[in-house]
């Protein structure tokens, strides 16, 4: 089994539990572990970068030495931390002054971080490192006639990332859900900003981008939509309401985490990969995995009548 | 006899000169295509957009540049650094702006971007963790009591769920932690 360093992130442990458990579970199926990396602490998220960007890269070098002493690749679910992780990362890599600065710093928590190790994010583990083929493999509920609007974000994919990633148009999140069975929705604001922190620092401006992100997904009649990160699943679930009575609308899309649709399709317990903890149901993809036994089912009991 | 020629620096000097300390490229080089204004999804809530900003950094317009809201409207997404085809990271520059506008303590005093950053640092500085419920302070800032006990609505949706704990959560080495961020800035300007 390969284990990773794995940086749950500030809101695996609150809004975004259900990330954390779907992960794991999956993993699991996958033979992928993920070691908690011990006692780490938040990566600074965008207001470190506000303040001080060597403070915020002290953050992150703190995690990244700690994970360093299991020498295993470092591993993060959330957008914003593994931009904030990778970016620390290839400075401390390249910048053998602002390693000694850092390092200098990082003493004092008796830690070293000699830039060994690699971040990545969770899903180009599970469609790299384990592969589509595998997850396949394991797919016991595909998630047929479900339409699936995939969300990448912005920091998935932006900005400078060398990871082997197209920035402008990847595939990959598509293929991931064409694998369990799905029908990944094409539709343009995949790769467009979900307001991410405005939704405290510029709310009007936040509330209209995720307007503007479910219009687009609603045309292309998207049943649920698949995200990677915890902000974008909390901006574009949890403020649907607000959307709806600041611009008259009247949304109400589910989403949720990739992990908890490959989860569903490999048949995994519905709570170990906390659905309904979700405001908005995932309906469709429910009715689509409570279906397929009992269609399996008839198949075999016609197929016994007619030997 | 050698006469050291001195000149205070621009403001445009000043913004250029922490672009380059970040890793991009600075201001000099716009071409004032408004590729960045396009690319970005907040620029219809900016006072100017990214392309005029520049113009206006570049100008020397240091007031009306610090006093708009442009740069604290800023989602750090990336889009406009993605598509600038003369290399300039106008999401750095926001960042940079940012920064500039908490050490001079100078920005819209109706804006929630500085006193959230700062309550954000604070909080990390003191637990090691982030914890959103801490935040509601910035809310009572924005929304007044009206922010406030809406903030509260939204958060026992949450909490119905169980997806807002009760309690925060901090990191073991709180002590160390503390000292290793001194090591890299004065704690007590900030935590």
């Amino acid at each position: 089994m390969k284990t990773y360093a794995y940086f749950p992130g500030c809101s695996a442990e609150t809004v975004s539990a259900s990330y954390h458990l779907s992960a794991v579970e999956t993993g699991a199926k996958l033979g992928v572990a993920f070691k908690e990396i011990e006692d780490w602490n938040c990566c600074g998220a965008t207001p470190y970068t506000n303040i001080d960007e060597l403070l915020a890269n002290t953050l992150c070098a703190r995690n990244l030495a700690i994970a360093e002493r299991d020498h295993l690749d470092v591993v993060a679910p959330c957008n914003a931390c593994y931009k904030n992780l990778y970016h620390a990362n290839e400075h401390l890599k390249q910048d053998a002054d602002l390693a000694e600065h850092l390092n200098f710093a990082l003493e004092a928590d008796e830690l070293h971080y000699d830039g060994t190790l690699n971040v990545r994010h969770l899903i180009h583990v599970f469609v790299d490192d384990v592969g589509l083929d595998a997850v396949k493999k394991q797919v016991k509920h595909p998630l047929k006639g479900v339409k699936v609007a995939p969300y990448y974000g912005c920091q998935l994919v932006r900005p400078d990332r060398h990871d082997g990633y197209d920035p402008a148009g990847p595939r990959y999140f598509e293929d991931l859900l064409a694998a369990i069975g799905a029908t990944p929705v094409g539709y343009p604001y995949r790769l467009r900003c979900c307001g991410a922190s405005l939704m405290v620092a510029n709310r009007r401006a936040a509330l209209a981008m995720v307007r503007d992100l479910l219009r687009s997904a609603v045309q292309v009649q998207a049943d649920v939509i698949a995200t990677a990160c915890p902000l974008c699943q909390l901006n574009l679930e949890a403020y649907q309401g607000d959307v709806n009575r600041e611009f008259g609308t009247d949304y109400r899309v589910p989403v949720v985490y990739f992990t908890q649709l490959m989860g569903l399709a490999m048949g995994i317990a519905q709570k170990k990969l906390g659905i309904g903890t979700e405001l908005i149901p995932p309906q469709k993809v429910l009715e689509c995995v409570a279906r397929k036994p009992a269609a399996a089912e008839t198949s075999k009991t016609a197929k016994a009548s007619h030997p | 006899m050698e006469t050291a020629t001195s000149r205070v620096p621009s403001f445009a000097d000043e913004i250029t000169n922490e672009m380059y300390a970040t890793g991009t490229r600075g201001l000099n080089c716009c071409i004032q295509c408004a590729t960045c204004s396009a690319a970005c999804p907040a620029v219809e809530f900016m006072d100017h957009t990214p392309r005029r900003l520049i113009a206006m950094i570049n100008a020397g317009l240091r007031d009306e540049v610090l006093d708009s809201n442009s740069y604290w409207t800023c989602a750090s997404c990336y889009a406009c650094s993605e598509a600038c085809p003369k290399g300039i990271k106008p999401s750095d520059l926001m960042y940079v702006l940012k920064r500039y506008s908490i050490w001079k303590n100078r920005y819209r005093s109706d804006l929630v971007g500085p006193e959230f950053s700062r309550l954000f640092v604070r909080t990390i500085a003191r637990t090691g963790k982030s914890y959103e419920p801490g935040y509601a302070p910035a809310f009572i800032f924005e929304g007044g009591v009206k922010g406030m006990f809406r903030e509260m609505q939204f958060g026992m949706k949450l909490l119905a769920k169980g997806r807002i704990p009760l309690l925060p959560s901090r990191i073991k080495r709180t002590e160390n932690f503390r000292k290793m961020l001194s090591r890299i800035i004065p704690l007590d300007g900030i935590a």
